[in-house]
């Protein structure tokens, strides 16, 4: 028999004591003998009892010495999947939105397509928590901005759940965005010639914490995420 | 030699001085030190030559020479934040890059020190 198939569940959580311990949990439910899902918790330097918490569940806990925002998080989280031979690594948010029943599947379709990443869309069946009418404006925006530099269509191009296979993490390894990484990642992936697709994923409500996007941040956000976009673009 | 010449060459100097004590201490660095010995230079030069704004705002072109030191002012300074801008964004990467590699150094030493 072969050895297992190693699969890193990069978890990353700032100020996730609510949730943190029911996401873990469902990750190693889902852990079988064919296929090892390990849960990495990346603590993005928490100011409440995050760090306390995942010292004591069943995972690989990685704490930072200072937060820094998302994109670093899940870039530590990666870089220690990389280093430690694992074949693939997903990411899924510390706030329970994203199905972790579903990684098994993403692994199908990405090896099935044989793609370097595997998205999960919300909007492929448009099944689940579909954000609000404003988000859903700012993604369609996304998704034009995308079609427009790379040709090609993703349906849900901010969506934090992704499965990558060694050769997306080597690449991430170098370089991922800090903030709002997700869009400029699909940029990253299109200029380095890894194949990416979608799979349909049912979201839930986030069942604790705050979106690190609202008001003023959202206008941020926007810009931000355009200047990346473009200039990621014209980087290679 | 004028009251306001005089002042000038001395503070001009002493601010030199103080330049050159923060380089020699190693609190600065010399690619900063470059700069700050260049604008004192240019002080100084400056202060003994009290023609020389009006020379050079007439080689510009610039009618009243006080424009002349403003517009270059304005502008060495917009050039010197740039170049901080750069310097901060460049800290901010090699700062990610050492946080992160603390993060899994100490997950690491804690498998091999288990509590």
């Amino acid at each position: 028999m072969s050895s297992p198939v190693k699969i890193a569940v990069v978890i990353p959580a700032f100020n996730e004591q609510q949730s943190i311990a029911t996401v873990v949990a469902a990750v190693n439910d889902i852990s079988t003998t064919e296929v090892t899902i390990i849960p990495v918790v990346v603590n993005d330097c928490s100011k409440d009892n995050t760090k306390k918490i995942i010292s004591g569940l069943n995972c690989i806990p990685l704490n930072l010495p200072i937060n820094l925002g998302i994109g670093g998080a899940v870039q530590t989280g990666i870089k220690y999947a990389f280093d430690n031979g694992f074949d693939y690594a997903v990411q899924i948010d510390g706030d329970g939105q994203h199905p972790p029943q579903r990684i098994p599947d993403l692994m199908r379709e990405l090896q099935k397509n044989n793609w370097d990443v595997v998205i999960g869309s919300r909007f492929i069946n448009n099944e689940g928590f579909q954000s609000t009418i404003m988000r859903r404006t700012g993604i369609r925006y996304f998704q034009f901005l995308l079609k427009l530099i790379t040709g090609e269509t993703v349906t849900d191009p901010t969506s934090g759940m992704r499965m990558m296979n060694r050769k997306a993490m080597e690449l991430l390894y170098e370089y991922y965005p800090d903030e709002y990484p997700e869009p400029e990642a699909l940029i990253i992936y299109n200029r380095n010639g890894l194949k990416f697709g979608e799979m349909p994923v049912h979201m839930v409500e986030r069942q604790g914490g705050v979106s690190s996007i609202q008001g003023f941040g959202t206008i941020y956000y926007m810009f931000k995420v355009t200047i990346a976009i473009i200039f990621t673009y014209l980087r290679k | 030699m004028g009251r306001i010449q005089f002042i000038s060459i001395a503070v001009s100097l002493l601010f030199l001085g103080y330049v050159l004590g923060q380089i020699k201490k190693g609190r600065l660095r010399e690619e900063y030190a470059f700069i700050w010995i260049l604008s004192t230079f240019a002080l100084i030069l400056f202060s003994f030559w009290r023609n020389g704004f009006e020379v050079l705002a007439q080689a510009f072109g610039v009618i009243a020479p006080p424009n002349l030191i403003f517009t270059a002012a304005i502008f060495a300074i917009l050039v010197y934040l740039l170049h901080l801008s750069l310097s901060a964004s460049k800290m901010h990467a090699q700062n990610k890059t050492l946080a992160q590699e603390i993060a899994l150094l100490k997950e690491k030493l804690d498998k091999l020190n288990p509590k």
